[in-house]
C-alpha cells in the first residue's frame, strides 16, 4: 500500500481539504469497527502516540489506533481559516508543525502568492514537506488542493507545485483546482487563474477542475430532490454527501455542502488505493491511462449517485442509472457537455456492490452515444472497489479526458484578454519584484496552445479515419 | 507494489530481479527434477505483463534448458487498460524471445462461457478465474500418455514436444468441453463420440465454445488450404492446425476413438498428421464431469483476435498517443516498432500455414 499526502493552500484549498479530512475518517471509522491502524488508514494517516515527547519518531504501525495525525501540510497566508480548523473537531488530527501561516494575506495577487511568499517560505515548505514524506514507507502521490482565482491557492499553490516536482520529481502530483465562475467576486481572478493554468499545465501530472456554479447547481438540486415530497423518497442523513457535519465549527456553513461533493471526489478518487477490489486502480494508473498527451491531463469529474433514496432493495435498473447519471451534464463538476465533444479517455471507478459484467454492461450500453476519438475507441480505464462510500451501497466517480473543457479555458482566456487589452490592474502585478509584462504573456500563450491542441482532437470529431498502414513483411 | 504499464519491465523488474530469482532458486533446489516453469500473468496492465515478461526472461538465461510455458490472459476486447493494445504488443513480442509457449485465454471469452454454459447472472472475476482454473487443471492434471503405463512425470515437457515444433508458432489455445453449470450437469448424459465429434468441429470451425458452432465450414478436399475470398479481413472460415492435444478424463476412456484428429485434412501441409495430433487419457474423472474432454491447439484460432490487438495499438502508435508514458520510463519508438514488427512476422505465419 502506498502513502498519499494532502497539501492544501489558501482559504479554499484549506476548506475543501477539511471537508475531505471529515469525510475520510468517517469512512474509515465506519469500515473499520476494530479500531485497528490498517493499510488503509495508512495511505492518509499516520498512527501516533502523542504520549511520547521525542517529536518525530513516534509513529506506530499496525497495532490499535492511539492517534490519527493526517498526512498533511496546510498552507495559508491568512490565519483565519486555518485557526477555525484549529479550535474545530479536526484539531487533534493536525500537527502544529504541518501549519505554514502568515497573517495579511495575498490579496487576491497571483504575483504576491507565487513571488514573494514563495520566495520567504520556500524553505520552510521544503522542510515541512519533507518530513511529511519521511514518515511515508512508500510515498506515491501529492494531492493539492487550491482554487485559481485567488493569490494565495492560485499563487502559492501553483509554487508549491514547482516545488514539489523539484524535490520529489517521482511522486505523481494530482491537483485539484477551483475555478472561478463568470459572476466571480474577485476582479483580477482571470489574472490569476491564467497565470496559474500555465504553471498547471506545465507541472501538474493531472488536473481535476471544478466550477463553483456547477457545485451550486448540484447541491440546489439535493435539496430540490429532498423537499419535493416524492412518495417513499426521503435522502438518508447518513449519506456523506451533503451532510456537513464536523470539521470546521459544527454548524453547516454556506460552502460545506459545495466543498463536501469535491471531498467526495477526492474519496471516490483514493478508494481503489486504499480498499480492496476485484479490480484495483492505483492512483498511477489514472495519470498512465488518462494522459494520452503530455499537455493534455485536464480531467472532468463526475460523481453518481449524488444522494440516496431510503430504499433498501435497489434493482438493477437503478444501478444502470447510475451509470447513465454519470455521463449527464447535471452530475459534472464543470460546466461542460462531454456526451457532445470527444473522448480522449475515460475512467470509472466503481465502488460498492457491483461486478465487472454489470460495469461491462454498462460500457457497451452507453458507448454508442459516447464520441471518442479514432485511436481510442475502447479508451476504458476500470476499477473496482468493494468498500462503498458512507451512506451508499455502490457509488462511482468518471473521469473524462474530454475536449469539453476547451469551452472553460476559452472563456477564461476572453475575462483575461478583456482585461489585459486595458492593462487594467496590471500594475499591482507588475510591482511585485519578479514580476514581468512578460509573465503574463507567457501564460496568454501557454493557455492559447492548449486550447489549440484540443482544437486540432476536436477537428478529428465525426471525420471517418482510415486504419494506419501496417507494416509490410516479407514472407 | 503497484506498477505502471512497461514501466514495470524497466524499472521494478531489475530492481526485484535478486529477491524474485533467490526465491525462485529456493524453489527449485526443492524439485527432484524440475519439469519447467509456468508462468500466469496477464497481458493488459503493468505488473503481469511487464514484470512478468521481464522475470520470464531471467528465467530463461538462468535456467537455459528449463521449459518454460506462460499462461496469458488477453483482455476484454473493450478496454480494462487504455494502454492494454500496446502492453499486449510490447509483452507477446518479448515473450516470444524467451518462452517456449504461451497458452492463451480470452476474458471475453470466458466470460461467454460463465454467461451462455454456465448460466451465471452477476458474472464476478471470482467465476471467471474459476473457469480458467478450471481448463488448466484439465491440462496439467496426471494422464497417460500414449502407450504410458505410468502417469506422466513431466507433462509440461510432454506438452511441448506435442505442440512446438517450430519457434514461429508458439501460440497456444484450449477448449474444454462440456462445461456447463452444477445443476444442469446433474441431468446430462455425455458420450466420448458426441464429445469428440463437437471438440472436431469446434476446432475446424474455430468456435470459442460448445453454443453457436458453425456446422457449415468443412475441411479443405485434398488437404490444401482454401483459397481466401475476399479481403484480408475476411474472417477465416477454415481453421489449419499445426499440432492438436487431447487429452481425455474419465468413464470408458480408452474406448474414445480420436481418429477423426489424425484427419490431415486439418493440418498444414508441410507437416505429416502422425505428428501432429497426439492424446492423453485417464480414467479418472475431473472436477465432477463424468467425462471431460480438453483440446489443446496451435492453430490459427487466435489469428483474428491478434490481428485485432496490433490493429489498434497501431492506429494509436500513429497519433504516438501515451508513447511519452513508456519513453519517460525506457521504452523507446524504436523499441515500439521492433515490437510490432515481430507481431507483424507472427500475425504472417500464421496466416499462411
Amino acid at each position: 500500500m502506498t502513502q498519499s499526502i494532502v497539501v492544501q493552500v489558501g482559504q479554499c484549498g484549506n476548506q475543501v481539504g477539511c471537508r475531505f479530512w471529515d469525510l475520510a475518517l468517517r469512512e474509515h471509522a465506519s469500515v473499520n469497527k476494530k479500531g485497528i491502524y490498517d493499510e488503509a488508514l495508512s495511505s492518509f494517516f499516520r498512527n501516533v502516540d502523542t504520549r511520547r515527547s521525542d517529536g518525530d519518531n513516534n509513529d506506530i504501525s499496525g497495532g490499535k489506533i492511539r492517534s490519527l495525525k493526517a498526512r498533511a501540510v496546510l498552507i495559508d497566508m491568512e490565519e483565519g481559516v486555518v485557526n477555525e480548523i484549529l479550535q474545530g473537531p479536526l484539531r487533534d488530527v493536525f500537527d502544529s508543525k504541518q501549519l505554514i501561516t502568515d497573517v495579511s494575506g495575498s490579496g487576491n495577487n497571483w504575483a504576491v502568492g507565487h513571488k514573494v511568499y514563495g520566495s520567504t517560505y520556500r524553505e520552510e515548505i521544503v522542510e515541512n514537506l519533507r518530513k511529511a514524506a519521511e514518515h511515508c514507507d512508500c510515498l506515491q502521490c501529492f494531492f493539492v488542493i487550491h482554487s485559481m482565482g485567488g493569490g494565495t491557492g492560485s499563487g502559492l499553490g501553483t509554487f508549491v507545485l514547482n516545488v514539489l516536482e523539484d524535490e520529489f520529481p517521482e511522486v505523481y502530483r494530482i491537483v485539484t483546482s477551483v475555478y472561478p465562475s463568470a459572476e466571480d467576486d474577485v476582479i483580477t481572478s482571470p489574472y490569476n487563474s491564467v497565470l496559474a493554468m500555465r504553471e498547471l499545465t506545465e507541472h501538474a501530472d493531472c488536473v481535476l477542475p471544478i466550477e463553483n456554479q456547477s457545485l451550486v447547481d448540484i447541491v440546489n438540486k439535493i435539496k430540490h430532490m429532498s423537499h419535493s415530497g416524492k412518495l417513499g423518497a426521503e435522502i438518508k442523513q447518513s449519506s456523506t454527501i451533503i451532510s456537513g457535519q464536523g470539521g470546521v465549527k459544527g454548524q453547516e456553513k454556506p460552502f460545506d455542502a459545495m466543498n463536501n461533493i469535491v471531498a467526495n471526489m477526492l474519496l471516490n478518487l483514493t478508494s481503489s488505493a486504499r480498499f480492496e477490489g476485484s479490480l484495483n486502480m492505483d492512483l498511477n494508473e489514472i495519470t498512465m491511462n488518462l494522459v494520452p498527451f503530455p499537455n493534455l491531463h485536464y480531467l472532468v469529474s463526475s460523481l453518481s449517485p449524488l444522494y440516496t433514496l431510503a430504499d433498501v432493495n435497489v434493482p438493477s435498473r437503478r444501478l444502470d442509472q447510475m451509470f447513465s447519471d454519470a455521463f449527464s451534464k447535471d452530475h459534472q463538476l464543470i460546466h461542460s457537455d462531454p456526451k457532445h465533444s470527444l473522448y480522449l479517455a475515460c475512467a470509472l471507478i466503481v465502488r460498492g456492490d457491483v461486478q465487472v459484467s454489470d460495469l461491462r454492461r454498462n460500457i457497451e450500453r452507453l458507448k454508442p452515444s459516447l464520441p471518442f476519438v479514432s485511436w481510442n475507441q475502447e479508451g476504458w480505464k476500470t476499477g473496482l472497489c468493494s468498500v462503498p462510500p458512507v451512506g451508499h451501497s455502490h457509488s462511482l466517480l468518471a473521469l473524462a479526458n474530454n475536449t469539453c473543457v476547451k469551452p472553460t479555458f476559452i472563456e477564461l482566456k476572453d475575462r483575461f484578454m478583456k482585461l489585459y487589452k486595458k492593462r487594467a490592474h496590471l500594475h499591482h502585478y507588475l510591482h511585485v519584484d519578479g514580476m514581468e509584462q512578460s509573465c503574463f504573456s507567457e501564460a496568454f500563450s501557454s493557455l492559447s496552445s492548449l486550447i489549440e491542441e484540443y482544437n486540432q482532437l476536436d477537428a478529428t470529431k465525426g471525420l471517418l479515419m482510415t486504419d494506419a498502414q501496417r507494416l509490410n513483411i516479407a514472407v | 507494489m503497484y506498477s505502471v504499464a512497461f514501466p514495470s519491465f524497466c524499472v521494478h523488474g531489475p530492481r526485484h530481479e535478486e529477491d524474485i530469482m533467490d526465491l525462485v532458486r529456493r524453489e527449485v533446489e526443492k524439485c527432484d527434477r524440475l519439469g519447467g516453469f509456468f508462468n500466469m500473468m496477464s497481458m493488459a496492465g503493468g505488473t503481469g505483463s511487464g514484470m512478468g515478461t521481464y522475470i520470464t526472461q531471467c528465467l530463461r538465461d538462468t535456467y537455459p534448458h528449463s521449459f518454460i510455458l506462460n499462461q496469458v490472459t488477453w483482455p476484454y476486447g473493450t478496454g480494462e487498460v487504455i494502454v492494454q493494445n500496446y502492453n499486449s504488443v510490447l509483452t507477446l513480442s518479448h515473450l516470444y524471445q524467451s518462452s517456449d509457449a504461451i497458452l492463451v485465454h480470452e476474458n471475453d471469452t470466458v466470460h461467454k462461457i460463465c454467461a451462455q454454459l454456465m448460466n451465471i447472472k452477476q458474472i464476478s472475476f471470482k467465476d471467471v478465474n474459476k473457469v480458467i482454473a478450471h481448463q488448466l487443471g484439465s491440462v496439467l492434471q496426471p494422464a497417460y500418455t500414449e502407450g504410458a503405463s505410468e502417469y506422466n512425470r513431466n507433462p509440461l515437457g510432454d506438452l511441448m514436444k506435442s505442440m512446438v515444433c517450430h519457434p514461429e508458432y508458439k501460440l497456444l489455445g484450449l477448449r474444454n468441453i462440456p462445461q456447463m453449470s452444477e445443476t444442469s450437469l446433474a441431468y446430462s448424459v455425455f458420450t466420448w463420440p458426441g464429445l469428440l465429434k463437437h471438440l472436431r468441429q469446434m476446432l475446424i470451425a474455430n468456435a470459442k465454445m460448445e453454443e453457436g458452432i458453425d456446422w457449415q465450414v468443412r475441411p479443405p478436399a485434398g488437404g490444401l488450404p482454401p483459397a481466401e475470398k475476399g479481403t484480408h479481413n475476411k474472417q477465416l472460415r477454415f481453421n489449419t492446425s499445426l499440432a492438436n492435444l487431447l487429452i481425455l478424463r474419465g468413464k470408458d476412456v480408452q474406448s474414445a476413438d480420436t481418429g477423426g484428429f489424425m484427419d490431415p485434412a486439418l493440418y498444414t501441409s508441410w507437416l505429416p498428421p502422425g505428428v501432429a495430433s497426439s492424446t492423453w487419457r485417464t480414467p479418472m474423472s475431473f472436477n465432477r464431469y463424468e467425462k471431460s474432454a480438453t483440446l489443446v491447439s496451435n492453430s490459427q484460432f487466435l489469428l483474428k483476435p491478434l490481428d485485432g490487438i496490433v490493429g489498434k495499438a497501431w492506429n494509436m502508435f500513429a497519433s504516438r498517443a501515451y508513447v511519452h508514458q513508456y519513453t519517460q520510463f525506457g521504452i523507446s519508438e524504436e523499441d515500439f516498432l521492433d515490437s510490432f514488427t515481430a507481431l507483424e512476422q507472427i500475425i504472417a505465419s500464421y496466416t499462411h500455414l
